[in-house]
């Protein structure tokens, strides 16, 4: 007979959980593994509200087990380590992002790409080795295993290095695998949520000139006076579309709703490269003639490997790079994924989870 | 008052032409410009029948300017050449392809990449500096700059070698810019026509292991016996898909009709490249679950410049690589026509122009 959450682990867990596809999260006990010879054992301080978590809690990919503890943009502190634990002590400030797990044997993961091993397993919303659901970070404390753990920088805030560890590695890796993070490009962000405004900081960082493509004219100002951009054009006016055409090496697709791939194709140069970030649920038009009039590609990238997680977050702390990010207590949460539903907030909600989760339990 | 095409130019030409999108070709006299100090006239004495032809006769992508007298996959000997021309002299065997004029400053030009100038004019349907029409290959004659005359290596057969001109760089040129050339690789070549059967000798050549993936089973004994290809996939059988899955490192897609990309995506494994060289006249469906996870790109690439079309000439030359074809006369093309529509050729159709009646 199955056991129910709270009984399949000997070591007590609580969060917040969705049990059904309306998406809304209440109070959840549950229960995590014991500490393994490799695990790593934390509080959780932090964790960052990430799209993913709203498409998964409303099973829009329609692949949702419930109840479900969303989260993967966790930031902690070390209360207990493996033996054969080195890489990190008690006290130490940590993070776990998208995965927690992987085969480790595959070509993949040898090379250090373990997000595209073919049997990662997920922070939350996917299953153990041992038949059991792994919860995220919308708890009180996480296990995982010393590789999936990344080590925070000392002077990287955790509330707003929390989201580098989803949105932070997803823009980075492709900025870096499709050869944009150079000096003297000219980088499109589509989109400015939380991926796009990291994407924009990064690139800035990397020396390249960043234009931010958005269907809101309100996010100019922002844009260009906040986040860094060098210029900023509203996709749906389009003389400004039409003067740009031509004029970027590459471009950040950070926008997870469909939408027309042909207009962005044509700001590409030749050789340019549109690069898919967000993963709307149904296809694209792809247009064939712009794509081999100028030999332009489109390609893909999901989050990257632990090893360069842990540059990436290296790279931010040198360059002061973090999250802009709205704290809020664990009971808005709902409210928060309403507003999150429409692009209501700068950029980045984060569950101030030390502080107010467990006021919540009942 | 606009001179008629016999009068436009000092030279009499002799050419077969569509008056209209039914695309059905009639002979049409019109007249080619004088041989200036750059210039390189060319008696024609081949011209293969490439599938845009098609599309262009019938004015199929909505840009076609009547009479249209197609024709890209062109060879023929040079008969006069102009002051300034170093490359060439007469009796040479040279060809044409897809470009006969560039703005030869950009970028694009200075990097011998004249086939992505914004200037770049095409062999036909397109209009001259001086506003006249260009004609293309299905003539007796043609005079273009030097730059864009290609030297016919000499042990290459001038009718075989023709399709390579077009079919021959379209797809030699995606091989090398995105780097599918490491021996041991696998390459789908997907669609087994003009383009994809001279993909599939030009993989092997590199030493790639090459799958055919179709629609038709019928064309598997040719792929695998005739062409050399290491496996066949019909891509229409689930089964045999599934099997496939993850992998090919990279695919090259010919197929010029609107068909599904996500069996073709599926078949690729991480960071798999899927380069589609033909053009539906409509957007296709791109599925963008299998690009993110997977790490995959979908490229385009449009021919290849004048020097990598040269050196590509000289690969197959080396490597005995020319198109299967099937050589007509001139007369015989609006039933060649109707037989390419239904991929009814093995695998391009060349005009004997030469030898023909015009």
């Amino acid at each position: 007979m199955a056991k129910s959450p709270e009984e399949q682990h000997p070591v007590k867990a609580f969060g917040w959980a969705a049990t059904d596809p309306s998406g809304h999260l209440s109070p959840f006990k549950f229960s995590r593994r014991e500490t393994g010879d490799e695990d790593v054992r934390f509080k959780v301080l932090y964790c960052g509200m990430c799209h993913s978590d709203l498409h998964s809690i409303k099973n829009e990919w329609g692949n949702s087990i419930y109840p479900m503890v969303p989260g993967h943009e966790i930031v902690g502190e070390v209360t207990e380590v493996g033996g054969k634990v080195t890489k990190v002590k008690i006290g130490d400030k940590v993070g776990v992002g998208c995965l927690v797990g992987a085969c480790h044997s595959c070509d993949n993961c040898v090379n250090d790409l373990e997000n595209y091993c073919p049997k990662w397993t997920l922070t939350y919303n996917s299953i153990n080795t041992d038949g059991t659901i792994t919860y995220g970070g919308y708890s009180d404390h996480m296990v995982a295993n010393q590789r999936y753990i990344v080590r925070f920088p000392d002077n990287m805030p955790l509330d707003a290095g929390a989201p580098l560890l989803c949105a932070g590695i997803t823009v980075y890796s492709p900025l870096k695998y499709y050869g944009l993070a150079k000096a003297g490009k000219h980088i499109g962000v589509v989109g400015l949520g939380g991926l796009g405004h990291v994407a924009v900081k990064f690139a800035k960082a990397f020396g390249a000139k960043v234009t931010v493509i958005s269907t809101s004219p309100s996010k100019m100002k922002e844009a260009l006076e906040h986040v860094g951009a060098d210029s900023f054009l509203a996709s749906r006016v389009p003389e400004q579309m039409q003067a740009a055409v031509g004029t970027l090496d590459g471009i950040i697709d950070t926008v997870s709703a469909v939408h027309p791939l042909l207009p962005l194709l044509s700001l590409l140069k030749s050789n340019g490269k549109l690069i898919m970030v967000g993963a709307p649920e149904k296809p694209l038009e792809l247009p064939i003639f712009p794509l081999l009039m100028g030999r332009k590609t489109v390609a893909g990238s999901i989050i990257g490997g632990m090893k360069e997680t842990q540059e990436m977050v290296d790279f931010a702390a040198k360059h002061n790079i973090t999250a802009d990010i709205e704290v809020i207590s664990m009971d808005y949460v709902n409210t928060a994924m309403e507003r999150l539903a429409k692009a209501d907030v700068r950029y980045r909600f984060v569950i101030d989870i030390g502080n107010t989760l467990a006021a919540t339990k009942p | 008052m606009a001179k008629s095409p016999e009068e436009e130019h000092p030279h009499k030409a002799l050419g077969w032409a569509a008056r209209d999108s039914s695309g059905v070709l009639s002979p049409f006299p019109f007249s080619r410009r004088e041989n200036g100090d750059d210039d390189v006239t060319i008696k024609i004495l081949y011209c293969g029948v490439c599938h845009s032809d098609l599309h262009s006769c019938k004015n199929e992508w909505g840009v076609s300017s009547y009479p249209l007298v197609p024709g890209h996959e062109i060879v023929g000997v040079v008969t006069k050449v102009g002051k300034a021309v170093t490359k060439f002299k007469v009796d040479d065997k040279v060809g044409v392809g897809v470009m006969v004029s560039s703005c030869k400053k950009c970028d694009c030009c200075k990097q011998d990449l004249e086939n992505y100038c914004p200037q770049m004019m095409l062999t036909y349907n397109s209009i001259n500096h001086d506003g006249t029409k260009n004609y293309g290959g299905y003539s007796d004659m043609i005079v273009v700059d030097q730059h864009y005359v290609l030297r016919f290596p000499d042990n290459m057969p001038l009718d075989a070698g023709a399709p390579l001109l077009c079919a021959g760089i379209t797809v030699y040129s995606p091989m090398m810019y995105y780097g599918m050339t490491e021996v041991g690789r696998h390459l789908g070549v997907a669609g087994l026509g003009g383009l994809g059967h001279v993909a599939v000798k030009i993989g092997k050549a590199m030493g790639l292991k090459v799958t055919v993936i179709s629609t038709s089973p019928k064309k598997e004994s040719e792929a695998i016996n005739s062409l050399g290809a290491d496996s066949f996939l019909v891509s229409t059988d689930p089964a045999k898909l599934k099997a496939a899955m993850g992998t090919m490192d990279y695919i090259i897609d010919t197929v010029s009709a609107v068909h599904p990309l996500l069996p073709l995506l599926s078949l690729l494994k991480l960071n798999g490249k899927l380069i589609t060289v033909g053009l539906p006249e409509k957007p296709l469906e791109l599925p963008i679950f299998p690009l993110v996870l997977g790490r995959r790109l979908v490229g385009g690439s449009d021919i290849g410049g004048i020097k990598e079309t040269q050196e590509m000439l000289d690969f197959c030359a080396k490597h005995n690589i020319t198109a299967d074809i099937e050589l007509i006369k001139m007369d015989q093309i609006n039933t060649a026509m109707e037989r390419l529509a239904k991929s009814d050729v093995r695998y391009r159709f060349v005009i004997d122009v030469g030898n023909s009646k015009l």
